[in-house]
């Protein structure tokens, strides 16, 4: 009895405890890492519009064509604007010390983001920018207070701004914050800037680690190997072990 | 074949030394679910130095160049991501292992005379395990990598009057920099996993000495003459341990704890395999976020929490608000532990036969433990440290309350021979 509850107690409780999260509220990223169609739109937004200030300077631009479906010479052509070749990494031609100058800090790597922040993070992120004329940029975003870069989408999402609606509450009408709405004179619908917001994320954590997809494929091989070898394993231990009394 | 052997037998003790510590060697025959971390830390120790030899291949120790060379290995080198996941996700199986197996000592009473070294040894490689995992932490140079390093390397600038000039010579720097990563990499890659390894060939020999204990606690290597010849063990046992004492309710290691050790390593395998495969960072506790961004030393994560096998020791050292005291019980609290033979009074080993008492002890550590590594990863709130003091004080009281019962302990009457 005392034993059972040992090992329960110490094989339960860290993943009792441990198993708190963040508690910030983010909407659910369902990204898809075999769909190559909603990776290349994200690749596409990204060297078109996030490259012009970041880098993903890790990741080739070799790897990201092979993996994602682009064949080399359509991909040099239309998403890589240095001119070094496929096998070059994907670095922004921007000036890093002009960036530092102008945005206060050299615009972050983001080959990595996803793994640092969360693509769900990513996901609201994207969608979470408004106008706030106080700023720098006349932007500010819900979930990165004071984010330091001009709102590069809203070419596609159209002009963002918190809207308030008014509502009956408990009786009375009161102002109430609705979230953020696009002004409409962006060249994307609602529904099309979130799936597109939903192709860069996907992309992003593709970029984080390229490995994913090989990995959970050849997991599968491993864990039936070695289920496999347990058995065998098992058996072994019960024929030697008939002598033991 | 034989001819082969003889040569060998002829300049080397090859098959004596078989003989002597693995195909005659006597181990008791009632080893449970908690003897196989043994084995399992020696298999995490040979993929650490196997995985960690192919990665010191591609990866650079500069701080200019190390994190861009880890992500180098995630992508470019073939395999690098299995090597560096099998390594990162190694680390903390060993942790988790060693925990488990220190556990076990702690109920089985495996401490206790004659297997006082023994333990030592165990302790030293529990220490320079933190050593070189912390050191192996940084090597990524990632935020946490740099930000954990100051927070630990700073706890030494609390010691009176030397303090800051050790801070200065451990970093080899004013600030942690590129030279404290080279001393670090040095340490990791070479010195440390030297000394681990002298460590655990001294800890084997000092087990196969004294031998393993079990989980009845009742000597299996009994006084020669006092057990009748049909009462003993019907194996063969090397003389060396047959010509001094009557053996009882023992089996040869091998071909029986291998085979049965297998058993083991397979279920970890597939534990270790469903990590590695399918959740590398373990939802940030093998890999912590933050360590995906480069060392920025001009910028301090929100919140600096260290890997989650020091977080205990982390929450102890927080639990005071006065710096030096904190750093003397996070020490204290692992030279405690050196200390188990003789805080322990008792005679009697195993939990199974010692008082109600030390059961509830020894919970109530495990618990201890557990919740202070919890509180460890959080952030110091006035509800946390309160319940960090609380927890760090039963962590200490497990000591003083076993120091005062084991002296005159009610326990249960040994058995004869071992249970089952």
């Amino acid at each position: 009895m005392m034993k059972r509850f040992l090992l329960a107690v110490t094989f339960l409780l860290p993943s009792a405890v441990f198993a708190a999260g963040p508690s910030m509220s983010l909407d659910k990223a369902n990204y898809d890492l075999t769909d190559n169609a909603s990776l290349q739109r994200g690749a596409q937004i990204f060297v078109n519009y996030c490259m012009g200030c970041h880098n993903a300077q890790y990741q080739r631009y070799q790897r990201t064509f092979e993996d994602i479906g682009i064949p080399l010479d359509l991909g040099e052509e239309l998403l890589q604007f240095t001119g070094d070749g496929v096998g070059a990494h994907m670095v922004s031609a921007i000036d890093k010390t002009a960036a530092a100058e102008w945005f206060g800090l050299t615009p972050p790597d983001l080959t990595l983001v996803a793994r640092v922040r969360s693509p769900d993070w990513l996901y609201t992120f994207f969608r979470s920018f408004y106008v706030d004329e106080s700023r720098p940029f006349g932007v500010n975003n819900e979930v990165f207070e004071n984010v330091g870069m001009p709102w590069m989408l809203e070419e596609l999402q159209g002009t963002p701004r918190k809207v308030w609606e008014r509502r009956m509450v408990d009786g009375e009408m009161r102002d109430v914050y609705a979230g953020i709405r696009a002004d409409g004179n962006g060249r994307l619908s609602a529904d099309e800037f979130d799936q597109a917001m939903l192709d860069l994320t996907n992309f992003l954590v593709y970029v984080g680690e390229p490995v994913i997809l090989e990995r959970q494929r050849l997991g599968f091989f491993v864990i039936g190997f070695l289920i496999v070898l347990l058995v065998l394993t098992m058996l072994l231990k019960k024929e030697y072990w008939r002598d033991v009394k | 074949m034989k001819r082969i052997i003889d040569w060998i037998d002829e300049r080397i003790p090859f098959t004596n030394t078989m003989k002597l510590h693995v195909t005659q060697y006597p181990a008791p025959k009632n080893f449970n679910f908690w003897y196989i971390m043994g084995s399992l830390a020696i298999v995490v120790l040979v993929n650490q130095i196997v995985t960690g030899i192919w990665l010191t291949m591609s990866y650079v120790p500069t701080a200019e160049g190390a994190f861009a060379s880890v992500e180098y290995i995630m992508r470019d080198v073939e395999y690098g991501w299995l090597l560096r996941y099998m390594h990162s996700t190694g680390a903390s199986a060993f942790f988790i292992v060693v925990y488990l197996h220190m556990f076990r000592g702690l109920m089985y009473g495996s401490y206790q005379k004659p297997r006082e070294l023994l333990w030592i040894f165990g302790m030293l490689i529990f220490l320079v395990l933190m050593a070189e995992a912390f050191m192996g932490y940084m090597l990524p140079w990632g935020q946490m990598s740099f930000w954990g390093a100051q927070v630990i390397i700073s706890l030494f600038g609390a010691i009176p009057i030397v303090g800051d000039e050790l801070t200065t010579w451990i970093r080899g720097d004013y600030v942690i920099s590129g030279a404290t990563l080279n001393r670090f990499f040095a340490l990791h890659v070479i010195a440390l996993p030297l000394v681990l390894v002298i460590l655990v060939f001294l800890h084997l020999i000092a087990l196969h000495e004294v031998g393993s204990n079990n989980p009845d606690g009742v000597e299996v290597k009994r006084k020669k003459g006092s057990i009748p010849k049909e009462e003993q063990s019907k194996f063969e046992f090397h003389k060396y341990y047959a010509d001094k004492y009557d053996i009882v309710d023992s089996i040869p290691f091998h071909p029986y704890y291998t085979v049965k050790d297998l058993v083991g390593l397979s279920v970890f395998l597939i534990l270790f395999a469903l990590v590695i495969f399918y959740a590398p960072t373990m939802g940030g506790f093998f890999l912590e976020g933050p360590n995906f961004e480069a060392a920025d030393p001009m910028r301090t994560p929100e919140h600096i929490a260290p890997v989650w096998y020091f977080t205990p020791f982390y929450a102890i050292l927080r639990a005071v608000p006065i710096k030096l005291l904190g750093v003397i019980l996070m020490f204290g609290a692992i030279v405690l532990l050196f200390l188990l033979p003789w805080i322990d009074r008792g005679n009697t080993r195993s939990m199974r036969y010692r008082s109600g008492w030390h059961t509830l002890n020894i919970v109530q550590f495990v618990i201890s433990f557990i919740v202070l590594g919890y509180l460890g990863v959080k952030p110091a709130t006035d509800l946390y440290t309160l319940m960090a003091q609380i927890f760090t004080f039963l962590y200490f009281a497990f000591f003083v309350f076993l120091w005062f019962y084991s002296k005159n302990e009610k326990t249960k009457p040994l058995p004869e021979r071992l249970t089952k």
